[in-house]
C-alpha cells in the first residue's frame, strides 16, 4: 500500500512538508514517494496528507494507479472546458 | 497661474476632484501619516509611490508550497517569459537566496527591500522563509525584509515575524464574505484536511482578519492587496477597504485581475474578464475615501529584481552569481552613501513642494479648467527620461487646477491579446497607442516621426520638450500650455464620445 507521484508534479514541496512518514523525497525530474515508507497516512490522519495539499490534479496516484485528485476537482475547471480552451489557444 | 501638487495643499480646497483628503495622489498617499510611518516607508518602493522612482526591490523564490488555491493562480508556474505574481524561473534554497540577495544589493545599490512572495505562500513554507530572513538579518542588516501572504498561516507566524524585525507585511484579502470567498478560493488546506467551498473560505477570512489584528497590535505595518474581479468582488472591495482600515492596515492596493486563457487559471479558462483601467481607477477612487490607496503596483513575479516595472532577474541567475565575487562589507558602505544621496534628493523635493504650496493661489482663484490625463515615459528618478519607443510602460497622471496626482501605470502590450476581431499580431507602436487610451498628452525624452503623427491622429499630443525635467513640474507646465492655448475649453473627442454613450 503506497501512493506515487507522476510527472505532472510541479515540485512545489508542499507534500514533502506535510508527510508524517518522511516518505517523500526530492528527485529529478520530480518528487517521489518511497513505497516502503509510505503508509497512506493510516494511523496518522483520515486522509493521505500529500493528496490533501497537492495542487495538481492527477499528480498523485493511489496504490491501484488511479488519481487521488481527479481532473477538475481541484481547479474547478470542467475538463471539457479546459480542452476547449487549449484547442482555441493552439489554433491561434 | 500657480499650481501645486495635490496633497501639499492643505486639503481645504473644496474644488478637489478627490472624494476626501486622503485621496491617492502621488505625494498625498503618505501625506497625513505619522512621521514614524513615513520614515519607515520612505525608501520602500512598494509602500511609497515616490520611493518607487528611486529605490529598487527584489523577491527571492524560496517559498514554493501553498496552502490554498486561488482561481487566478495556476501552480504550473514554471515560466520565464511572463511577469505576474506566482511566476518564477528558478526556485532557490535559503542559502542560494542569501547569495543572490547580497549579489543584487552589491550591484544594484538602490535595492533596499528583499521580499518573499512565493511562488507559493511564504508562511506555508515557514522553515525556508524564516531561515532566509534569519541569515539575511545577520549578513545584510542594511536590507529591509518583508513578506506577502494569503493570511491562512499568519496568526501562527506573527510571533516569529516580529522576532526577525520584519516591519512590513502584505496580506492579500479579496473578501470578508465567505460566499464571495467560495467563488475565489476553491479550497484550503487546513488542520490536515483539504476543505472546499464556503467552509474553507470562512476559515481563510477569519485567519486573515485575526492575523491583521495581531500584526497591527505588534506595530508591524500592514498593506492589504486585493484583486479586483469584476462581478465577483468589485463592489464588495469598498467594504473590505473600510474594514481593513478600521483594523489598522495603512495601505490598500487594489490590483486588476490577470486572466489570460493561456495562463490556464480557472478565471482565464472560464472567461472571467479583468477590469478596464477606468473601472479599476473608479474603484480605487471610491476606496480612497476610506483608505490610502497604492496605485503603482506592477504585480511582479515572485523572483523580480530591480525598480518596479523593470526586471533584471536575467542578470542574476544562480550560475552568474556563482561567478561574482561579492565583498558585502564594502558594498554596504557604498550602499549607505547612495541611499543617503537619494534621501537627500527626496528631502529637497519635499521642501520645494512645501515652498510651492505656500506660494500657491487660494482655491477660489483657481481657474475652473477640466482635469486631463497625461502619460509619462520614465526609466526612474522621477524624471521624463525615456524615449517613447523604448517605453514598456507609461505612468499616467491626472492634472487639474488642484494639481497632479498619480493614477496608474499602463503596460505596453506588444502582442495581440486575442479577441474575435483581431487576427494579427500588432506592432509595438499600436500597443503603445492603445495603452495611452484616454490620455491627451504623452511626455517623453524623445519620439520618432512616425509615432508622432500616429499619436496626433489618435488625439494624443506627443511632447518631447521636457526631457530630464521632474515629472510633476513638466505635467503642470504642459497643462498650463494647454490652458493658454484654449485646449482645456474644448471637450476632447474621447470625452465627447463617452458623453454620447
Amino acid at each position: 500500500m503506497a501512493l506515487s507521484i507522476v510527472d505532472s508534479c510541479v515540485n512545489c514541496w508542499a507534500c514533502y512538508d506535510v508527510c508524517p512518514s518522511e516518505a517523500i523525497y526530492e528527485s529529478k525530474p520530480h518528487f517521489k514517494i518511497n513505497a516502503r515508507k509510505c503508509t497512506e497516512c493510516e494511523g496518522d490522519y483520515d486522509q493521505p496528507q500529500c493528496a490533501s495539499i497537492c495542487p495538481i490534479e492527477e499528480a498523485i496516484l493511489d496504490a491501484s494507479g488511479a488519481p487521488m485528485n481527479a481532473l477538475g476537482t481541484l481547479t474547478g475547471i470542467p475538463p471539457e472546458k479546459m480542452a476547449e480552451a487549449m484547442r482555441e489557444i493552439q489554433s491561434r | 497661474m500657480e499650481l501645486n501638487v495635490i496633497g501639499q495643499d492643505d486639503h481645504q480646497d473644496t474644488g478637489s476632484s478627490c472624494s476626501s483628503g486622503s485621496c491617492g495622489s502621488s505625494n498625498d498617499q503618505m501625506g497625513h501619516l505619522p512621521q514614524e510611518i513615513k520614515d519607515k516607508v520612505k525608501n520602500h518602493p512598494c509602500y511609497s509611490e515616490e520611493a518607487h522612482h528611486y529605490f529598487a526591490r527584489m523577491h527571492v523564490a524560496v517559498a514554493p508550497a501553498c496552502n490554498i488555491q486561488c482561481h487566478y493562480c495556476n501552480r504550473k508556474y514554471d515560466c520565464s517569459n511572463e511577469s505576474r505574481p506566482g511566476v518564477v524561473s528558478e526556485l532557490l534554497t535559503p542559502e542560494e537566496a542569501v547569495m543572490k540577495t547580497k549579489a543584487v544589493a552589491a550591484n544594484i545599490p538602490q535595492m533596499t527591500v528583499l521580499g518573499i512572495a512565493g511562488p507559493g505562500d511564504p508562511l506555508a513554507n515557514p522553515e525556508r522563509t524564516f531561515s532566509t530572513f534569519r541569515m539575511l538579518s545577520e549578513q545584510a542588516p542594511d536590507i529591509k525584509l518583508c513578506v506577502s501572504t494569503n493570511g491562512l498561516a499568519l496568526p501562527d507566524a506573527v510571533e516569529e515575524l516580529s522576532k526577525h524585525n520584519i516591519d512590513h507585511v502584505t496580506i492579500t484579502i479579496n473578501t470578508v464574505d465567505p460566499e464571495i470567498g467560495a467563488k475565489i478560493y476553491p479550497w484550503i488546506y487546513w488542520n490536515n484536511k483539504r476543505i472546499h467551498g464556503v467552509k474553507g473560505a470562512k476559515i481563510l477570512i477569519q485567519q486573515q482578519q485575526k492575523g491583521l489584528e495581531m500584526l497591527v497590535a505588534k506595530g508591524i505595518l500592514v498593506k492589504v492587496n486585493s484583486v479586483m474581479i469584476p462581478g465577483v468582488n468589485d463592489e464588495h472591495l469598498k467594504e473590505v477597504s473600510r474594514i481593513v482600515k478600521s483594523k489598522g492596515a495603512f495601505l490598500h492596493n487594489v490590483m486588476p485581475l490577470i486572466s489570460e486563457a493561456e495562463h490556464g487559471t480557472f478565471y482565464g479558462v472560464m472567461g472571467q474578464r479583468g477590469p478596464e483601467p477606468e473601472e479599476l481607477q473608479d474603484l480605487q477612487d471610491a476606496c480612497a475615501g476610506d483608505m490610502n490607496m497604492m496605485r503603482h503596483c506592477r504585480q511582479c513575479r515572485a523572483d523580480a529584481v530591480g525598480l518596479l516595472g523593470e526586471d533584471r532577474g536575467e542578470e542574476f541567475t544562480m550560475d552568474k552569481i556563482a561567478a561574482m565575487d561579492i565583498d558585502y562589507d564594502a558594498a554596504m558602505k557604498k550602499r549607505a552613501v547612495i541611499h543617503q544621496g537619494i534621501l537627500e534628493e527626496l528631502d529637497e523635493k519635499e521642501a520645494k513642494r512645501a515652498r510651492l504650496a505656500s506660494a500657491s493661489v487660494p482655491a477660489a482663484a483657481k481657474p475652473d479648467t477640466r482635469p486631463v490625463l497625461m502619460a509619462v515615459a520614465t526609466s526612474g528618478g522621477g524624471l521624463i527620461n525615456q524615449h517613447f519607443g523604448h517605453a514598456t510602460e507609461f505612468l499616467v497622471y491626472e492634472v487639474s487646477p488642484n494639481g497632479v496626482r498619480f493614477i496608474s501605470h499602463r503596460k505596453v502590450d506588444q502582442y495581440c491579446i486575442g479577441g474575435d476581431t483581431c487576427g494579427e499580431k500588432e506592432s509595438a507602436l499600436s500597443g503603445s497607442i492603445r495603452a495611452l487610451k484616454g490620455c491627451e498628452a504623452v511626455l517623453c525624452s524623445k519620439i520618432g516621426y512616425e509615432p508622432w503623427s500616429l499619436l496626433e491622429d489618435a488625439g494624443i499630443q506627443p511632447n518631447g520638450e521636457h526631457a530630464m525635467e521632474p515629472i510633476e513640474e513638466a505635467i503642470l507646465a504642459v497643462y498650463e500650455e494647454m490652458r493658454v492655448d484654449g485646449r482645456l475649453d474644448a471637450t476632447p473627442a474621447h470625452v465627447a464620445e463617452l458623453a454620447k454613450a
